[in-house]
Protein backbone atom coordinates (compact mmCIF):
# COMPACT_ATOMS: atom_id res chain seq x y z
CA UNK A 1 0.00 0.00 0.00
CA UNK A 2 1.49 3.09 -0.86
CA UNK A 3 1.43 6.13 1.73
CA UNK A 4 -1.33 8.64 1.50
CA UNK A 5 1.29 11.67 0.49
CA UNK A 6 2.34 9.59 -2.62
CA UNK A 7 -0.81 9.33 -4.25
CA UNK A 8 -2.44 12.34 -3.33
CA UNK A 9 0.67 14.03 -5.37
CA UNK A 10 0.33 11.46 -8.03
CA UNK A 11 -3.32 12.65 -8.55
CA UNK A 12 -2.28 16.47 -8.40
CA UNK A 13 0.31 15.32 -11.04
CA UNK A 14 -2.56 13.57 -13.05
CA UNK A 15 -4.83 16.36 -12.66
CA UNK A 16 -2.41 19.17 -14.04
CA UNK A 17 -1.45 16.46 -17.46
CA UNK A 18 -5.35 15.83 -17.50
CA UNK A 19 -5.99 20.16 -17.35
CA UNK A 20 -3.55 20.19 -20.54
CA UNK A 21 -5.42 17.06 -22.69
CA UNK A 22 -8.80 19.06 -21.59
CA UNK A 23 -7.45 22.43 -23.42
CA UNK A 24 -6.19 20.19 -26.10
CA UNK A 25 -8.92 18.10 -26.75
CA UNK A 26 -11.61 20.93 -26.15
CA UNK A 27 -10.27 22.78 -29.30
CA UNK A 28 -10.21 19.21 -31.39
CA UNK A 29 -14.04 18.54 -29.87
CA UNK A 30 -14.80 21.88 -30.95
CA UNK A 31 -13.65 21.80 -34.64
CA UNK A 32 -15.16 18.14 -34.44
CA UNK A 33 -18.55 19.21 -33.35
CA UNK A 34 -18.58 22.33 -35.95
CA UNK A 35 -16.85 21.69 -39.18
CA UNK A 36 -17.49 17.75 -38.30
CA UNK A 37 -13.41 17.19 -38.64
CA UNK A 38 -10.74 15.35 -37.60
CA UNK A 39 -7.95 17.84 -37.12
CA UNK A 40 -4.97 15.71 -37.08
CA UNK A 41 -2.47 18.88 -37.31
CA UNK A 42 -4.27 19.90 -33.71
CA UNK A 43 -1.24 18.16 -31.80
CA UNK A 44 0.83 20.26 -33.99
CA UNK A 45 -0.91 23.56 -33.28
CA UNK A 46 -0.29 23.22 -29.81
CA UNK A 47 3.49 22.23 -30.06
CA UNK A 48 3.66 24.88 -32.49
CA UNK A 49 2.44 26.85 -29.51
CA UNK A 50 4.89 25.88 -27.11
CA UNK A 51 7.73 26.68 -29.83
CA UNK A 52 6.09 30.29 -30.22
CA UNK A 53 5.95 30.89 -26.42
CA UNK A 54 9.72 30.06 -26.05
CA UNK A 55 10.58 32.19 -29.24
CA UNK A 56 8.96 35.06 -27.55
CA UNK A 57 10.50 34.64 -24.34
CA UNK A 58 13.54 34.22 -25.88
CA UNK A 59 12.92 37.81 -27.45
CA UNK A 60 11.03 39.27 -24.11
CA UNK A 61 13.63 37.86 -21.60
CA UNK A 62 12.91 37.30 -18.67
CA UNK A 63 11.76 39.30 -16.36
CA UNK A 64 8.07 39.38 -14.21
CA UNK A 65 4.81 39.15 -16.03
CA UNK A 66 6.86 38.55 -19.73
CA UNK A 67 5.29 34.51 -19.48
CA UNK A 68 1.84 35.74 -19.71
CA UNK A 69 2.19 37.91 -22.40
CA UNK A 70 4.73 35.44 -24.25
CA UNK A 71 1.85 32.57 -24.00
CA UNK A 72 -1.08 34.89 -24.58
CA UNK A 73 1.45 35.64 -27.79
CA UNK A 74 1.71 32.32 -28.97
CA UNK A 75 -2.11 31.32 -28.79
CA UNK A 76 -2.77 34.41 -31.07
CA UNK A 77 -0.63 33.43 -33.37
CA UNK A 78 -2.01 30.24 -33.55
CA UNK A 79 -4.94 31.00 -33.89
CA UNK A 80 -3.75 33.45 -36.59
CA UNK A 81 -2.43 30.24 -38.35
CA UNK A 82 -5.12 28.47 -37.99
CA UNK A 83 -7.17 31.30 -39.57
CA UNK A 84 -4.84 31.20 -42.66
CA UNK A 85 -4.94 27.72 -43.21
CA UNK A 86 -8.95 27.54 -42.56
CA UNK A 87 -9.18 29.78 -45.00
CA UNK A 88 -6.50 29.54 -47.87
CA UNK A 89 -6.82 25.77 -48.10
CA UNK A 90 -9.44 23.91 -45.96
CA UNK A 91 -12.05 25.42 -47.18
CA UNK A 92 -12.40 23.80 -50.04
CA UNK A 93 -12.11 20.48 -48.56
CA UNK A 94 -15.77 20.88 -47.07
CA UNK A 95 -17.75 19.22 -49.81
CA UNK A 96 -15.27 16.52 -50.18
CA UNK A 97 -15.19 12.94 -48.67
CA UNK A 98 -14.02 12.30 -45.20
CA UNK A 99 -11.01 10.92 -46.25
CA UNK A 100 -9.58 14.07 -47.74
CA UNK A 101 -10.10 16.06 -45.35
CA UNK A 102 -8.36 13.61 -42.76
CA UNK A 103 -5.45 13.41 -44.93
CA UNK A 104 -5.17 16.93 -45.45
CA UNK A 105 -4.65 18.08 -41.67
CA UNK A 106 -2.24 15.00 -41.61
CA UNK A 107 -0.45 16.49 -44.05
CA UNK A 108 -1.10 19.78 -42.82
CA UNK A 109 0.78 18.18 -39.44
CA UNK A 110 3.58 16.84 -41.15
CA UNK A 111 4.43 20.02 -42.89
CA UNK A 112 3.76 22.16 -39.98
CA UNK A 113 6.06 20.36 -37.40
CA UNK A 114 8.89 19.62 -40.02
CA UNK A 115 8.65 23.53 -40.70
CA UNK A 116 9.07 23.70 -36.98
CA UNK A 117 12.34 21.44 -37.05
CA UNK A 118 13.68 23.51 -39.89
CA UNK A 119 13.13 26.84 -37.97
CA UNK A 120 13.99 25.46 -34.14
CA UNK A 121 15.92 22.38 -34.61
CA UNK A 122 15.78 19.08 -32.64
CA UNK A 123 17.20 19.50 -29.39
CA UNK A 124 14.89 20.33 -26.42
CA UNK A 125 13.99 23.53 -25.83
CA UNK A 126 13.10 24.73 -22.25
CA UNK A 127 11.40 27.57 -20.87
CA UNK A 128 11.25 28.58 -17.33
CA UNK A 129 8.67 29.50 -15.14
CA UNK A 130 7.11 32.97 -14.68
CA UNK A 131 8.77 34.35 -12.24
CA UNK A 132 5.08 34.61 -9.85
CA UNK A 133 4.90 31.20 -9.68
CA UNK A 134 8.20 29.62 -9.29
CA UNK A 135 7.58 28.74 -5.61
CA UNK A 136 5.66 25.72 -4.20
CA UNK A 137 4.43 24.59 -1.31
CA UNK A 138 3.27 21.96 1.02
CA UNK A 139 0.73 20.16 1.48
CA UNK A 140 -0.69 16.47 2.92
CA UNK A 141 3.43 16.17 3.35
CA UNK A 142 3.75 16.62 -0.22
CA UNK A 143 5.41 19.55 -2.24
CA UNK A 144 3.01 21.35 -5.22
CA UNK A 145 4.84 23.39 -7.23
CA UNK A 146 2.65 26.96 -7.13
CA UNK A 147 2.96 26.35 -11.40
CA UNK A 148 0.55 23.22 -11.34
CA UNK A 149 -1.70 24.65 -8.70
CA UNK A 150 -2.17 27.65 -11.34
CA UNK A 151 -3.06 24.99 -13.87
CA UNK A 152 -5.19 23.51 -12.14
CA UNK A 153 -7.31 26.43 -11.42
CA UNK A 154 -7.18 27.69 -14.80
CA UNK A 155 -8.10 24.76 -16.33
CA UNK A 156 -12.01 24.75 -15.18
CA UNK A 157 -11.76 27.99 -15.60
CA UNK A 158 -11.39 27.69 -19.39
CA UNK A 159 -13.96 25.22 -18.56
CA UNK A 160 -16.65 27.28 -17.17
CA UNK A 161 -15.55 30.65 -20.16
CA UNK A 162 -16.01 27.69 -22.85
CA UNK A 163 -19.37 26.94 -21.29
CA UNK A 164 -20.69 30.26 -20.86
CA UNK A 165 -19.44 31.76 -24.40
CA UNK A 166 -21.35 28.79 -25.82
CA UNK A 167 -24.11 28.35 -23.92
CA UNK A 168 -25.08 31.85 -22.93
CA UNK A 169 -23.93 34.05 -25.82
CA UNK A 170 -25.39 34.53 -29.45
CA UNK A 171 -22.05 32.93 -30.95
CA UNK A 172 -22.04 30.50 -28.99
CA UNK A 173 -25.63 29.85 -29.92
CA UNK A 174 -24.71 30.37 -33.37
CA UNK A 175 -21.56 27.19 -32.96
CA UNK A 176 -24.11 24.88 -31.55
CA UNK A 177 -26.89 25.76 -34.10
CA UNK A 178 -24.00 24.98 -36.79
CA UNK A 179 -23.31 21.96 -35.19
CA UNK A 180 -26.59 20.60 -35.89
CA UNK A 181 -27.31 21.92 -39.15
CA UNK A 182 -25.23 24.08 -41.19
CA UNK A 183 -27.14 24.56 -44.02
CA UNK A 184 -30.44 25.73 -42.17
CA UNK A 185 -28.44 28.35 -40.40
CA UNK A 186 -26.95 29.94 -42.95
CA UNK A 187 -30.07 30.14 -45.04
CA UNK A 188 -31.49 32.09 -41.91
CA UNK A 189 -28.83 34.90 -42.87
CA UNK A 190 -25.96 33.54 -40.68
CA UNK A 191 -22.45 34.05 -42.30
CA UNK A 192 -21.61 30.32 -41.80
CA UNK A 193 -18.28 30.66 -43.33
CA UNK A 194 -16.95 33.53 -41.45
CA UNK A 195 -18.25 31.21 -38.42
CA UNK A 196 -16.28 27.97 -39.22
CA UNK A 197 -13.31 30.78 -39.43
CA UNK A 198 -14.09 31.88 -36.45
CA UNK A 199 -14.14 27.97 -34.73
CA UNK A 200 -10.98 27.19 -36.23
CA UNK A 201 -9.53 30.10 -34.67
CA UNK A 202 -10.62 29.96 -31.49
CA UNK A 203 -10.07 26.28 -31.78
CA UNK A 204 -6.34 26.62 -32.74
CA UNK A 205 -6.21 29.32 -29.91
CA UNK A 206 -6.95 26.36 -27.71
CA UNK A 207 -4.67 24.42 -28.51
CA UNK A 208 -1.73 27.05 -29.10
CA UNK A 209 -2.77 28.14 -25.42
CA UNK A 210 -2.35 24.34 -24.07
CA UNK A 211 1.06 24.52 -25.91
CA UNK A 212 2.75 27.80 -24.45
CA UNK A 213 1.32 26.68 -21.27
CA UNK A 214 2.94 23.43 -21.14
CA UNK A 215 6.35 25.08 -22.09
CA UNK A 216 7.38 25.44 -18.55
CA UNK A 217 6.76 22.02 -17.57
CA UNK A 218 7.64 20.26 -20.09
CA UNK A 219 10.67 20.58 -22.47
CA UNK A 220 9.28 21.14 -26.22
CA UNK A 221 10.60 18.40 -28.61
CA UNK A 222 10.01 17.16 -32.07
CA UNK A 223 7.17 14.67 -32.08
CA UNK A 224 5.20 15.92 -29.13
CA UNK A 225 2.36 16.50 -31.63
CA UNK A 226 1.63 12.61 -32.53
CA UNK A 227 1.84 11.64 -28.73
CA UNK A 228 -0.77 14.38 -27.97
CA UNK A 229 -2.73 14.11 -30.30
CA UNK A 230 -4.27 10.57 -29.98
CA UNK A 231 -4.80 10.98 -26.46
CA UNK A 232 -6.78 13.83 -27.57
CA UNK A 233 -8.89 11.80 -29.67
CA UNK A 234 -9.58 9.55 -26.89
CA UNK A 235 -10.96 12.26 -24.50
CA UNK A 236 -13.06 13.60 -27.65
CA UNK A 237 -14.19 10.15 -28.15
CA UNK A 238 -14.82 9.25 -24.42
CA UNK A 239 -16.30 12.92 -23.52
CA UNK A 240 -18.77 12.72 -26.42
CA UNK A 241 -18.96 14.08 -29.44
CA UNK A 242 -20.11 17.50 -28.84
CA UNK A 243 -18.76 20.28 -26.07
CA UNK A 244 -20.05 20.21 -22.74
CA UNK A 245 -18.82 20.60 -18.96
CA UNK A 246 -19.06 16.35 -18.85
CA UNK A 247 -16.10 16.38 -21.17
CA UNK A 248 -13.94 17.37 -18.08
CA UNK A 249 -15.34 14.41 -15.62
CA UNK A 250 -15.13 11.95 -18.65
CA UNK A 251 -11.57 12.88 -19.23
CA UNK A 252 -10.70 12.29 -15.12
CA UNK A 253 -12.41 9.20 -15.95
CA UNK A 254 -10.03 8.71 -18.46
CA UNK A 255 -7.19 9.05 -16.97
CA UNK A 256 -8.00 6.98 -14.45
CA UNK A 257 -9.52 3.83 -16.92
CA UNK A 258 -6.29 4.03 -19.10
CA UNK A 259 -3.25 5.27 -16.23
CA UNK A 260 -4.73 5.28 -12.64
CA UNK A 261 -1.24 6.71 -11.97
CA UNK A 262 -1.58 9.67 -14.14
CA UNK A 263 -0.14 11.09 -17.75
CA UNK A 264 3.28 11.80 -16.13
CA UNK A 265 4.14 9.10 -13.64
CA UNK A 266 4.63 5.80 -14.15
CA UNK A 267 2.93 2.26 -12.76
CA UNK A 268 3.60 1.28 -9.79
CA UNK A 269 4.93 -2.45 -9.58
CA UNK B 1 -4.37 -14.70 -71.62
CA UNK B 2 -6.38 -11.02 -71.23
CA UNK B 3 -3.94 -8.42 -71.39
CA UNK B 4 -4.23 -7.60 -67.69
CA UNK B 5 -3.30 -11.39 -67.30
CA UNK B 6 -0.56 -10.42 -69.65
CA UNK B 7 0.61 -7.41 -67.96
CA UNK B 8 0.39 -9.22 -64.15
CA UNK B 9 2.63 -12.25 -65.51
CA UNK B 10 5.52 -9.65 -66.93
CA UNK B 11 5.49 -7.41 -63.98
CA UNK B 12 5.73 -10.98 -61.87
CA UNK B 13 8.70 -11.97 -64.12
CA UNK B 14 10.32 -8.57 -63.98
CA UNK B 15 9.65 -8.86 -60.09
CA UNK B 16 11.65 -12.36 -60.20
CA UNK B 17 14.84 -10.63 -62.29
CA UNK B 18 15.97 -7.51 -59.98
CA UNK B 19 17.92 -9.45 -57.69
CA UNK B 20 19.48 -11.22 -61.22
CA UNK B 21 20.10 -7.85 -63.22
CA UNK B 22 20.04 -5.23 -60.00
CA UNK B 23 22.08 -5.12 -57.00
CA UNK B 24 21.74 -5.96 -53.70
CA UNK B 25 20.39 -2.37 -52.90
CA UNK B 26 17.40 -2.94 -55.16
CA UNK B 27 16.64 -6.62 -53.94
CA UNK B 28 16.03 -4.80 -50.65
CA UNK B 29 13.93 -1.66 -52.08
CA UNK B 30 11.84 -4.31 -54.34
CA UNK B 31 11.20 -6.46 -51.31
CA UNK B 32 9.96 -3.49 -49.32
CA UNK B 33 7.78 -2.51 -52.08
CA UNK B 34 6.36 -5.82 -52.72
CA UNK B 35 5.10 -6.15 -48.92
CA UNK B 36 3.49 -2.81 -49.00
CA UNK B 37 1.91 -3.16 -52.10
CA UNK B 38 0.34 -6.17 -50.52
CA UNK B 39 -0.56 -3.91 -47.29
CA UNK B 40 -1.89 -1.09 -49.74
CA UNK B 41 -3.80 -3.35 -51.59
CA UNK B 42 -5.50 -4.76 -49.02
CA UNK B 43 -6.63 -1.51 -47.19
CA UNK B 44 -8.13 -0.20 -50.79
CA UNK B 45 -10.47 -3.39 -50.75
CA UNK B 46 -11.98 -1.24 -47.70
CA UNK B 47 -11.03 2.13 -48.77
CA UNK B 48 -11.51 1.62 -52.23
CA UNK B 49 -14.07 -0.66 -52.96
CA UNK B 50 -16.14 -0.67 -50.09
CA UNK B 51 -15.44 2.98 -49.04
CA UNK B 52 -15.12 2.44 -45.64
CA UNK B 53 -11.91 4.45 -44.52
CA UNK B 54 -10.06 2.71 -42.10
CA UNK B 55 -7.79 4.91 -40.50
CA UNK B 56 -6.52 1.99 -38.09
CA UNK B 57 -5.16 -1.13 -40.97
CA UNK B 58 -1.52 -0.97 -39.26
CA UNK B 59 -3.31 -3.21 -36.45
CA UNK B 60 -3.61 -6.17 -38.27
CA UNK B 61 -0.55 -5.25 -39.97
CA UNK B 62 1.22 -5.25 -36.79
CA UNK B 63 -0.54 -8.15 -35.72
CA UNK B 64 0.48 -10.47 -38.22
CA UNK B 65 4.28 -9.32 -37.94
CA UNK B 66 4.05 -10.41 -33.94
CA UNK B 67 2.33 -13.40 -34.89
CA UNK B 68 4.57 -14.27 -37.26
CA UNK B 69 7.91 -12.89 -35.60
CA UNK B 70 6.92 -14.66 -32.05
CA UNK B 71 5.69 -18.11 -33.70
CA UNK B 72 9.35 -18.33 -36.06
CA UNK B 73 11.63 -16.72 -33.07
CA UNK B 74 10.44 -17.85 -29.69
CA UNK B 75 8.59 -21.01 -30.56
CA UNK B 76 10.94 -22.18 -34.02
CA UNK B 77 7.58 -22.36 -35.47
CA UNK B 78 8.66 -23.30 -39.38
CA UNK B 79 7.45 -20.59 -42.06
CA UNK B 80 4.91 -22.25 -43.78
CA UNK B 81 2.71 -22.47 -40.39
CA UNK B 82 3.70 -19.37 -38.84
CA UNK B 83 3.02 -17.18 -42.34
CA UNK B 84 -0.71 -18.27 -42.69
CA UNK B 85 -0.95 -17.76 -38.56
CA UNK B 86 -0.58 -14.06 -39.50
CA UNK B 87 -3.34 -13.72 -41.93
CA UNK B 88 -5.46 -16.06 -39.46
CA UNK B 89 -5.04 -14.00 -36.44
CA UNK B 90 -5.49 -10.32 -38.49
CA UNK B 91 -8.62 -11.92 -39.34
CA UNK B 92 -9.13 -12.74 -35.94
CA UNK B 93 -8.04 -9.47 -34.75
CA UNK B 94 -10.34 -7.51 -38.13
CA UNK B 95 -13.37 -9.77 -36.92
CA UNK B 96 -13.49 -8.71 -33.46
CA UNK B 97 -12.91 -4.90 -34.31
CA UNK B 98 -14.78 -5.04 -37.30
CA UNK B 99 -18.07 -6.31 -35.51
CA UNK B 100 -18.01 -2.92 -33.46
CA UNK B 101 -16.30 -0.29 -36.65
CA UNK B 102 -19.05 -1.79 -38.93
CA UNK B 103 -21.49 -0.26 -36.59
CA UNK B 104 -20.50 3.27 -37.14
CA UNK B 105 -20.62 5.12 -40.22
CA UNK B 106 -17.91 7.42 -42.33
CA UNK B 107 -15.92 9.45 -39.38
CA UNK B 108 -17.19 7.58 -36.45
CA UNK B 109 -16.34 4.61 -38.19
CA UNK B 110 -12.60 5.63 -39.24
CA UNK B 111 -12.31 7.16 -35.30
CA UNK B 112 -13.03 3.99 -34.14
CA UNK B 113 -10.44 1.70 -35.97
CA UNK B 114 -8.01 4.29 -34.92
CA UNK B 115 -8.81 3.57 -31.54
CA UNK B 116 -8.60 0.06 -31.96
CA UNK B 117 -4.98 0.22 -33.29
CA UNK B 118 -4.12 2.49 -30.62
CA UNK B 119 -5.62 -0.38 -28.39
CA UNK B 120 -3.46 -3.00 -29.96
CA UNK B 121 0.17 -0.51 -30.92
CA UNK B 122 -0.50 -0.29 -26.41
CA UNK B 123 -0.57 -3.56 -25.95
CA UNK B 124 2.79 -4.71 -28.31
CA UNK B 125 4.41 -1.65 -26.31
CA UNK B 126 3.43 -2.67 -22.51
CA UNK B 127 3.56 -6.33 -23.15
CA UNK B 128 7.27 -6.54 -22.39
CA UNK B 129 7.32 -10.42 -22.09
CA UNK B 130 5.26 -11.38 -25.03
CA UNK B 131 6.05 -9.02 -27.71
CA UNK B 132 9.72 -7.06 -25.91
CA UNK B 133 7.97 -3.98 -25.40
CA UNK B 134 9.27 -0.74 -26.24
CA UNK B 135 12.49 -2.47 -27.60
CA UNK B 136 10.37 -4.88 -30.02
CA UNK B 137 11.53 -8.12 -30.86
CA UNK B 138 14.64 -8.15 -32.77
CA UNK B 139 16.57 -10.98 -34.89
CA UNK B 140 13.87 -12.81 -36.53
CA UNK B 141 15.08 -15.43 -38.22
CA UNK B 142 14.87 -15.89 -42.32
CA UNK B 143 12.71 -19.09 -43.01
CA UNK B 144 14.81 -22.24 -43.52
CA UNK B 145 15.97 -22.42 -46.94
CA UNK B 146 18.55 -24.96 -46.13
CA UNK B 147 18.31 -27.56 -49.26
CA UNK B 148 17.58 -24.57 -51.42
CA UNK B 149 20.64 -23.08 -50.75
CA UNK B 150 22.84 -26.77 -50.62
CA UNK B 151 20.99 -27.30 -54.09
CA UNK B 152 22.18 -23.71 -55.35
CA UNK B 153 25.50 -24.06 -54.49
CA UNK B 154 26.38 -26.49 -56.88
CA UNK B 155 24.66 -24.50 -59.71
CA UNK B 156 26.78 -21.88 -60.53
CA UNK B 157 24.21 -18.80 -61.56
CA UNK B 158 21.64 -20.19 -59.25
CA UNK B 159 23.36 -19.22 -55.43
CA UNK B 160 21.97 -16.78 -53.78
CA UNK B 161 22.03 -15.20 -50.51
CA UNK B 162 19.52 -16.00 -47.89
CA UNK B 163 18.27 -12.40 -48.45
CA UNK B 164 17.34 -12.97 -51.91
CA UNK B 165 15.68 -16.24 -51.15
CA UNK B 166 13.41 -14.50 -48.58
CA UNK B 167 12.88 -12.56 -51.99
CA UNK B 168 11.49 -14.99 -54.63
CA UNK B 169 9.36 -16.30 -51.74
CA UNK B 170 7.79 -12.90 -51.17
CA UNK B 171 7.75 -12.34 -54.94
CA UNK B 172 5.67 -15.89 -55.31
CA UNK B 173 3.32 -14.97 -52.03
CA UNK B 174 2.42 -11.50 -52.70
CA UNK B 175 1.52 -12.53 -56.77
CA UNK B 176 -0.68 -15.37 -54.95
CA UNK B 177 -2.16 -12.93 -52.49
CA UNK B 178 -2.37 -10.51 -55.09
CA UNK B 179 -4.39 -13.06 -57.94
CA UNK B 180 -6.65 -13.96 -54.90
CA UNK B 181 -7.66 -10.42 -53.74
CA UNK B 182 -8.02 -9.58 -57.30
CA UNK B 183 -10.53 -12.68 -57.84
CA UNK B 184 -12.21 -11.17 -54.72
CA UNK B 185 -12.82 -7.71 -56.12
CA UNK B 186 -13.78 -9.03 -59.09
CA UNK B 187 -16.13 -11.44 -57.94
CA UNK B 188 -20.39 -11.00 -57.14
CA UNK B 189 -19.38 -10.20 -53.72
CA UNK B 190 -16.71 -7.76 -54.75
CA UNK B 191 -19.19 -5.96 -57.39
CA UNK B 192 -21.81 -5.80 -54.23
CA UNK B 193 -19.24 -4.33 -51.73
CA UNK B 194 -18.75 -1.35 -54.93
CA UNK B 195 -22.17 -1.99 -55.11
CA UNK B 196 -22.35 -0.60 -51.03
CA UNK B 197 -19.76 1.65 -51.80
CA UNK B 198 -21.95 3.34 -54.09
CA UNK B 199 -25.64 3.36 -52.50
CA UNK B 200 -25.50 1.87 -49.28
CA UNK B 201 -29.04 2.29 -49.11
CA UNK B 202 -30.16 0.65 -52.14
CA UNK B 203 -27.70 -2.36 -51.35
CA UNK B 204 -29.83 -2.73 -48.18
CA UNK B 205 -33.48 -2.47 -50.57
CA UNK B 206 -32.14 -4.89 -52.64
CA UNK B 207 -32.00 -7.28 -49.48
CA UNK B 208 -28.20 -7.27 -48.83
CA UNK B 209 -26.98 -7.55 -45.87
CA UNK B 210 -24.98 -4.55 -45.58
CA UNK B 211 -23.22 -4.81 -42.53
CA UNK B 212 -22.58 -8.72 -42.89
CA UNK B 213 -20.45 -7.60 -46.31
CA UNK B 214 -18.59 -4.77 -44.68
CA UNK B 215 -17.61 -6.74 -42.04
CA UNK B 216 -16.60 -9.68 -44.46
CA UNK B 217 -14.92 -6.63 -46.41
CA UNK B 218 -13.21 -5.65 -43.14
CA UNK B 219 -12.19 -9.06 -42.25
CA UNK B 220 -10.20 -10.26 -45.81
CA UNK B 221 -8.30 -7.02 -45.94
CA UNK B 222 -7.24 -7.61 -42.30
CA UNK B 223 -6.35 -11.34 -43.34
CA UNK B 224 -4.18 -9.87 -45.68
CA UNK B 225 -2.80 -7.06 -43.82
CA UNK B 226 -1.63 -9.30 -41.55
CA UNK B 227 0.10 -11.62 -44.24
CA UNK B 228 1.57 -8.48 -45.60
CA UNK B 229 2.93 -8.10 -41.69
CA UNK B 230 4.08 -11.22 -41.22
CA UNK B 231 6.56 -11.10 -44.53
CA UNK B 232 7.84 -7.48 -42.95
CA UNK B 233 8.60 -8.79 -39.65
CA UNK B 234 11.21 -11.35 -41.57
CA UNK B 235 12.28 -8.70 -44.05
CA UNK B 236 13.05 -6.09 -41.56
CA UNK B 237 14.94 -8.36 -39.06
CA UNK B 238 12.69 -7.35 -36.30
CA UNK B 239 9.13 -6.41 -35.33
CA UNK B 240 8.64 -3.22 -33.39
CA UNK B 241 5.57 -1.88 -32.07
CA UNK B 242 5.42 1.14 -34.64
CA UNK B 243 4.04 -1.39 -37.00
CA UNK B 244 0.81 -0.78 -35.65
CA UNK B 245 0.91 2.90 -34.46
CA UNK B 246 -1.41 5.00 -36.00
CA UNK B 247 1.38 6.93 -38.24
CA UNK B 248 2.04 3.54 -40.16
CA UNK B 249 -2.07 3.23 -40.65
CA UNK B 250 -1.93 7.17 -42.35
CA UNK B 251 1.34 5.84 -44.40
CA UNK B 252 -0.19 3.04 -45.98
CA UNK B 253 -3.46 5.19 -46.52
CA UNK B 254 -1.48 7.97 -48.50
CA UNK B 255 -0.28 4.71 -50.48
CA UNK B 256 -3.00 4.10 -51.26
CA UNK B 257 -4.47 7.64 -52.15
CA UNK B 258 -1.75 8.27 -54.30
CA UNK B 259 -1.92 5.23 -56.42
CA UNK B 260 -5.17 5.74 -56.74
CA UNK B 261 -8.18 4.12 -54.91
CA UNK B 262 -10.54 1.29 -56.09
CA UNK B 263 -8.55 0.89 -58.90
CA UNK B 264 -6.14 -2.59 -58.69
CA UNK B 265 -3.24 -1.44 -59.06
CA UNK B 266 -2.96 1.91 -57.72
CA UNK B 267 -1.78 1.20 -54.58
CA UNK B 268 0.74 -1.11 -55.36
CA UNK B 269 1.97 1.82 -57.99
CA UNK B 270 1.60 3.92 -54.52
CA UNK B 271 4.10 1.95 -52.59
CA UNK B 272 6.11 1.73 -55.49
CA UNK B 273 6.27 5.54 -56.11
CA UNK B 274 6.35 6.70 -52.34
CA UNK B 275 9.02 4.36 -51.49
CA UNK B 276 11.06 4.76 -54.57
CA UNK B 277 10.37 8.90 -53.93
CA UNK B 278 11.55 8.30 -49.97
CA UNK B 279 14.63 6.81 -50.93
CA UNK B 280 15.46 9.33 -53.27
CA UNK B 281 14.25 12.64 -51.27
CA UNK B 282 15.88 11.23 -48.03
CA UNK B 283 19.35 11.01 -50.09
CA UNK B 284 18.65 15.28 -50.09
CA UNK B 285 17.22 15.93 -46.98
CA UNK B 286 16.41 14.99 -44.15
CA UNK B 287 12.93 16.51 -43.94
CA UNK B 288 11.35 13.62 -46.00
CA UNK B 289 7.85 14.49 -43.73
CA UNK B 290 7.79 17.89 -45.12
CA UNK B 291 7.69 16.87 -48.74
CA UNK B 292 5.50 14.18 -47.79
CA UNK B 293 2.91 16.40 -47.13
CA UNK B 294 2.98 18.81 -50.00
CA UNK B 295 2.87 15.51 -51.92
CA UNK B 296 -0.40 15.10 -49.92
CA UNK B 297 -2.07 18.55 -50.20
CA UNK B 298 -1.08 18.76 -53.86
CA UNK B 299 -2.27 15.69 -54.84
CA UNK B 300 -5.38 16.13 -52.54
CA UNK B 301 -6.05 19.58 -54.67
CA UNK B 302 -5.15 18.47 -57.77
CA UNK B 303 -4.96 14.89 -58.51
CA UNK B 304 -7.88 13.50 -55.81
CA UNK B 305 -8.09 10.19 -58.68
CA UNK B 306 -4.30 9.80 -57.49
CA UNK B 307 -1.99 8.45 -60.27
CA UNK B 308 -3.92 5.77 -61.74
CA UNK B 309 -6.70 8.27 -61.59
CA UNK B 310 -4.65 10.94 -63.55
CA UNK B 311 -3.29 8.47 -65.94
CA UNK B 312 -7.33 6.91 -66.98
CA UNK B 313 -7.84 10.51 -67.12
CA UNK B 314 -5.19 11.58 -69.33
CA UNK B 315 -5.65 8.52 -71.43
CA UNK B 316 -9.41 8.40 -71.87
CA UNK B 317 -8.57 12.27 -72.79
CA UNK B 318 -6.30 11.12 -75.85
CA UNK B 319 -8.55 8.38 -76.85
CA UNK B 320 -11.34 10.78 -77.14
CA UNK B 321 -8.42 12.97 -79.60
CA UNK B 322 -7.40 10.24 -81.53
CA UNK B 323 -11.15 9.26 -82.10
CA UNK B 324 -12.41 12.46 -83.42
CA UNK B 325 -9.23 12.77 -85.64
Amino acid sequence: MPDASFVFAQSLSGLTAAMFLFLIASGLSLIFGVLRVLNFAHGTFYMLGAYLAYQFMLWLGPGPGLFWIAALGAALGIALLGGVVERVLFRHLYGKEELYQLLFTYALGLILSDAAKIVWGTQQKSVSRPPELTGSFMLFGTTIPQYNLFIIVLGPSIALAFWFVLQRTRAGRFIRAAALDRETLGALGVNVSALYTGVFMLASFLGGLGGALISPMRATTPGMDTEVIVEAFVVVVIGGLGFSIFAVFALMAAVLIIRPWGLLGRPLR
Amino acid sequence: MSARGLAGALVFVAALLVPVLGSRFYTFLANDVIIWALFATSLNLLVGYTGLVSFGHAAYFGVGAYVTGILMKKLAVPFFLAWPAAGIFGAACALVFGFFCVRLTRIYFAMLTLAFAQIVWAICFKWNELTGGEQGMPEIPYPDFGWLERAGASVPLLSWRTAEYFYFLTVVLVAASLWALHRIVSSPFGRMLTTIRENAERAEFIGVNVRRYELAAFVLAGAFAGLAGGLFGIFNRGVFPDFAYWTKSSEVLIMTLLGGMGTFLGPSIGALVLILLNQQIVSYTQYWPLVLGTVLVVLLFGFPGGIAGAVGVLSGRLFRRARRA
